[in-house]
């Protein structure tokens, strides 16, 4: 065992819309974005993780086009925008096997790359059974926010406030796509797209990425950066399985208990959240699931200003998350963790840093909240190597 | 039958496991799958096994009931759907989808027809009906009314 595995670079493109730069160069430049926030080069990079929309055949086409020719360890799997998330986990559980000691994780796509439609999802058994009634991820997440409403009186002002809280903090953001502060009233003048959902309930759609270099701690102590522990993870599928649906939660009940778990710790010890941003219901579903209140709660919780930076009960999505700063290609995990790695080392925007940033919890959610999810949670801690 | 005015009926991509329902749809018979083994029914009738037990499953006629579980009026086009679609709902907003927790126990995805969406609510008792997607052998897609 090599021991705990940490992030030692962070990159985020600082592109929103980039139509001359190809996916495959886009790439290349969060690689060498985050490998040079870690004081390390391509030759270091003996571990690659990415999903299979990446140009190509994947990781196999990124890594000749980087020139990745010492890999020992890859990894593809594809849960969504939850992925990178996935990876961080994947790449710790590699190093710690001894299987590599660099891994270099890289996100990047485009506006027009659309949703992710994994290889295969023509054939998906489900889709005679969902798509013809006209079924689409606002519409699905909108199920989802009625029925929460239905079971726990939740209003569409407490999910404007998560917008409202979004915005509040893209305001110091300079990369941000919408860095205009909203009021609760503007979110609910907002057009419904699918009611209960508004226009300002839903993440914008921007070209763009981020990457990250996980490296063993024998690497860590030889690097002069701030490397960030990772100290739990876990990832987890919910869906209905034979039918019987339940809208009011998601999977990150599985993966954050688990998280928490391997971790040793509990929602109490965490000073920062990363949370998928892809509608604000999934904010909420979220909040509850991870215990950060009770179930059916989150909405007098947000409602409190809790997501506020830096000075709320649980400062969340600090960059202006997916409703407001970025969504690369509709994959929304890794700026979530770019921010919290930014967060623990004390390297967010002034305006919305946590003092005393110790501890982060980044959850992701890739696919439906209203269908079939994969969740992914990872847990970091600021301590020294 | 009805034809809803308005609601587009694409034809759904019948696999070889979910040709009985399909052929079923055309005459109006509405059927879901049914493990004997665990005397439970699933959704969607795509599998020719249990997803509890893995046992060999068939396919039973339902009551046709159930009580809407969620709802959402869908008023603008476009959104983007995993796999693709939403088809050419565009001409046919608001319209109104729906899960509908059926009296046998799963939920299924659906639209609820017939009704102005501000009558639509959580609970509320509906009945299925079937929309041809052509001709009178083709698949039919189960739609449900307020009962």
């Amino acid at each position: 065992m090599a021991g705990r595995a940490y992030i030692a670079g962070a990159f985020e493109h600082p592109g929103r819309h980039l139509p001359d730069v190809s996916p495959a160069q886009l790439h290349a430049e969060v690689a060498l974005g985050a490998l040079a926030d870690a004081g390390l080069t391509l030759a270091d990079v003996d571990g690659f993780l990415s999903t299979p929309d990446a140009p190509g055949f994947g990781v196999i086409t990124m890594a000749d086009y980087l020139g990745l020719d010492r890999l020992t360890y890859t990894d593809t799997t594809e849960t969504g925008g939850s992925s990178y998330i996935t990876h961080v986990g994947h790449a710790a559980m590699a190093i710690e096997a001894g299987l590599c000691s660099v891994a270099l994780v890289t996100m990047a796509g485009k506006v027009s790359s659309g949703v992710p439609v994994p290889s295969g999802y023509p054939d998906a058994p489900e889709l005679s059974f969902e798509i013809p009634f006209g079924a689409s991820l606002v519409a699905e997440h909108a199920l989802a926010a009625r029925r929460h409403m239905y079971e726990f009186g939740t209003t569409s002002a407490q999910l404007a406030e998560i917008k409202v809280a979004a915005s509040t903090h893209a305001q110091h953001n300079p990369n941000a796509v919408l860095r205009k502060v909203v009021t609760v009233e503007q979110v609910l003048d907002s057009p419904l797209i699918a009611d209960p959902l508004h226009k300002l309930d839903c993440c914008i759609n921007t070209d763009g990425g981020g990457a990250l270099v996980v490296v063993s701690e024998g690497v860590a102590r030889s690097l002069d950066r701030h490397c960030v522990a990772i100290r739990g993870h876990a990832t987890a599928i919910k869906a209905s399985f034979d039918g019987r649906i339940d809208l009011t939660y998601t999977a990150a009940a599985q993966s954050g208990r688990r998280a928490y778990d391997m971790a040793g710790i509990g929602p109490a010890d965490i000073d920062y959240v990363g949370l998928y941003d892809s509608f604000t219901i999934t904010v909420l579903e979220q909040i509850e699931d991870l215990g950060f209140c009770e179930k059916g709660k989150g909405g007098l919780f947000v409602e409190s200003g809790a997501l506020r930076s830096p000075d709320g009960q649980l400062p969340t999505n600090s960059d202006g998350g997916g409703l407001c700063n970025n969504h690369p290609a509709a994959r929304g995990g890794m700026p979530k963790l770019v921010e919290a790695v930014r967060q623990l080392r004390g390297e967010a925007t002034p305006e919305v840093q946590v003092r005393d940033c110790r501890t982060a919890l980044v959850n992701g959610i890739g696919g439906s909240i209203g269908t079939r999810m994969g969740s992914a949670t990872v847990i970091l801690s600021r301590e020294a190597v | 039958m009805t034809e809803e005015r308005g609601l587009p009926a694409p034809a759904p991509a019948v696999s070889p496991h979910s040709a009985a329902f399909w052929e079923a749809s055309a005459q109006q018979r509405f059927l879901v799958g049914h493990c004997p083994g665990c005397d439970q029914w699933f959704w969607p009738p795509n599998r020719t096994f249990c997803p509890r037990c893995g046992e060999a499953a068939s396919l039973r006629e339902a009551s046709g009931r159930g009580t809407i579980y969620s709802h959402t009026t869908v008023r603008v086009s476009g959104s983007i759907a995993i796999g693709g679609g939403p088809y050419n709902y565009k001409d046919a907003l608001p319209f109104v989808l729906a899960y509908v927790e059926l009296a046998e126990g799963p939920t299924v995805m659906t639209n609820i027809v017939g009704a102005d969406a501000d009558v639509v609510a959580v609970g509320l008792p509906v009945r299925v009906e079937f929309s041809r997607t052509g001709g009178p052998e083709d698949p039919a897609l189960p739609r449900f009314r307020l009962v």
